[in-house]
């Protein structure tokens, strides 16, 4: 291993470099190529991916949504189009029924006109119980979410978003102890919410006020608009969903065959199937990049064969004057993995710079299309390492050609 | 020096056909000897410089080269005594094009593992001998062929070998620089060593000690010449 300390070997290397400016060139940017675009499709797919779970990192996602519609088959007498409504006593049941459940979170919505001092708008609002801060995680900027006592004693309090403060409030009001009036009855704020980025898997958003409290102003008695269920990780939230739909359908006297009663969103499911894109998406990058790395591998070796051929005679001279094959060999693998390493570093620069520009100018903000787009060092290391060896293993086969030309047939050509 | 007994080389023409190149050479040169090898084309006395300088094997026969037998070589072998033992000159020169005339010199101290500083010193000394210590710097297109031919005998010295070999070394060059590339042949021979030209050219074969004359593979005349009669080597 001496050699790769002395500086003769590397000026052996340079002057031959040197003097195959064009052709170092070309194979210097084959394979930055390759490495570039593995780093640059890595990023953007961490960018995705980023993104997506930026999206719904506020979400359990193994959760399903259920509402009640109305009956599409007659049932024990009742014809068909019998509406539905879910109640309280249903939580129960499947709390006491369903197993595998994390949190069911019963919820009323409708809109509001809300209007604080002269400014107005239309929202949706939302009777909640506290644990849906368990099941959308809510980033609260100001003030808390609504607690236990808010619905015993079913007080008129709200908690807002963002959007909602930045259209009824001043800037730099402090929305928290204020009242606004949503149709016509006056709550007092008492938390204020950032939305997470998320347009599946149900509203978002809004106003939130007590459960009881909503079923007391809007008088929906001990009705339920629809739950929000959540399973915990080990169990399947597909068989979950079948289990509370066909459990309401026998509370509710509706045929157990009846699939258009119970209307439900299965966001675990659709998160599911963009998992398994991101994934698809990740391994076609993988792909993708090094089968072109391998590519820009393979045009170093073969640019190498081209000027060994080239340097048959200069070879046939230096074994000539003794030149051990040892010595031809190692300088061409040599020269291979230095190249290739050159590139990969390149290669890697570039790329980290076309990240850097993406993250620049469409990396954040709420709009963002690819959220910090990054590549792991790990990743990368790994990558220049299996370039490196690729590069070397590549370069034994120009290596091989050289020394197995005689130094004799190497001498004569001209 | 180098002796060869009963040495025969034949090439192989397609499958079943071979060519028999040399037919049992008996040779023997000894230390300080300045032998010129003439023949025509095809007299085979390229095929004998392969083998004298371990470029080519031998089919049958001995070939010792300084007391030792060469046989079985493998590569390594090979190119460990070609960088102990012989200096190359060829006709075409083979400098190596994109370094300069001293690194050019320098490289085969490269390969027997000199250190760079007194590689560099060495190989300016030499160059200094061949006169062209101020081309030192240039590349060899640079150079003119005479100029080129000197460079390359420097190198085949620097070693210090046993042997300089040199094959067809006037054969590029004009009757002046073919005369100032004898000389530096003849200087070389004077200090003791052992100088092997190839030539088919009578005029350069004339300047040697000693010509063997080669036809289809055998060795047809072994003379001393004037110049050899004159010096009382051979007595």
């Amino acid at each position: 291993m001496k050699f790769l300390f002395d500086k003769d070997t590397w000026q052996e290397i340079y002057s031959s470099i040197r003097k195959n400016k064009l052709r170092t060139g070309i194979t210097i940017i084959g394979v930055m190529w390759g490495i570039f675009l593995l780093v640059v499709l890595l990023g953007a797919a961490r960018g995705v991916e980023n993104n997506f779970n930026k999206m719904f990192g506020d979400f359990a996602t193994n959760s399903v949504f259920v509402w009640a519609q109305s009956t599409s088959k007659p049932f024990k007498g009742f014809q068909e189009g019998k509406g539905i409504t879910l109640k309280m006593s249903d939580l129960d049941a499947i709390n006491r029924e369903i197993k595998g459940l994390e949190f069911v979170v019963p919820r009323h919505q409708g809109s509001a006109l809300a209007i604080h001092n002269f400014k107005t708008g239309n929202f949706g609002i939302f009777g909640d119980y506290p644990t849906l801060d368990k099941v959308q995680k809510k980033n609260l900027v100001y003030g808390r979410f609504i607690n236990d006592n808010d619905i015993k004693e079913r007080r008129k309090i709200c908690v807002i978003d963002e959007e909602i403060y930045k259209q009824l409030f001043d800037k730099d009001e402090y929305p928290i102890g204020t009242y606004i009036k949503l149709n016509s009855i006056n709550y007092q704020i008492v938390g204020m919410f950032k939305n997470g980025q998320v347009g599946t898997g149900g509203p978002q958003g809004g106003i939130h006020i007590p459960f009881t409290t909503f079923q007391q102003v809007y008088n929906r008695g001990n009705s339920v608009g629809w739950f929000m269920i959540t399973g915990k990780p080990e169990y399947d939230i597909k068989q979950i969903e079948a289990d509370v739909k066909l459990l309401l359908r026998n509370l509710h006297k509706v045929h157990p065959q009846d699939e258009r009663a119970f209307g439900s969103f299965n966001l675990g499911e659709a998160f599911g199937k963009f998992m398994g894109f991101l994934l698809g998406m990740q391994f076609l990058t993988w792909f993708v990049g090094i089968a072109t790395l391998i590519a820009g591998v393979f045009a170093i070796g073969n640019i190498l064969l081209i000027t060994v051929k080239e340097r048959t005679k200069e070879i046939g001279i230096r074994r000539a004057l003794g030149a051990k094959p040892w010595e031809i060999k190692r300088q061409i693998i040599l020269e291979s993995v230095f190249l290739t390493t050159i590139a990969g570093a390149l290669g890697i620069i570039f790329g980290g710079l076309v990240l850097m520009l993406i993250d620049a100018t469409i990396g954040s903000g709420p709009e963002a299309v690819l959220n910090n787009p990054t590549v792991d060092i790990p990743v990368v290391l790994i990558a220049t390492a299996a370039l490196i060896v690729f590069g070397t293993l590549i370069g034994m086969i120009p290596a091989q050609t050289a020394v197995s030309i005689r130094p004799i047939e190497a001498l004569r050509e001209e | 020096m180098i002796e060869f007994k009963k040495l025969h080389k034949s090439y192989p023409i397609g499958k079943k056909d071979s060519l028999h190149v040399l037919k049992g050479l008996d040779l023997k040169i000894n230390e300080g000897e300045f032998v010129s090898i003439m023949g025509s084309s095809g007299s085979g006395k390229s095929t004998l410089l392969n083998i004298v300088g371990l470029l080519d094997t031998h089919d049958e026969g001995e070939y010792i080269l300084n007391g030792q037998k060469i046989e079985k070589l493998d590569e390594k072998k090979a190119a460990i005594l070609r960088n102990k033992f012989l200096g190359f000159v060829f006709q075409s020169f083979n400098l190596i094009g994109y370094k300069t005339a001293l690194e050019n010199v320098a490289l085969p101290l490269y390969y027997k593992g000199i250190g760079r500083k007194e590689r560099q010193e060495t190989a300016l000394s030499y160059l200094d001998k061949v006169g062209l210590k101020d081309w030192a710097k240039h590349l060899p297109n640079e150079l003119s062929g005479g100029q080129k031919q000197r460079v390359a005998i420097a190198r085949a010295l620097v070693a210090n070998p046993k042997v300089v070999l040199a094959d067809e070394p006037t054969g590029a060059l004009d009757s002046t620089t073919t005369d100032n590339v004898m000389d530096l042949l003849k200087d070389i021979n004077d200090e003791g060593m052992t100088v092997f030209v190839i030539t088919h050219e009578e005029e350069v074969a004339e300047q040697t000690d000693r010509i063997v004359r080669l036809k289809d593979g055998v060795i047809i005349s072994d003379e001393i010449t004037a110049t050899g009669k004159l010096k009382g080597k051979y007595v």
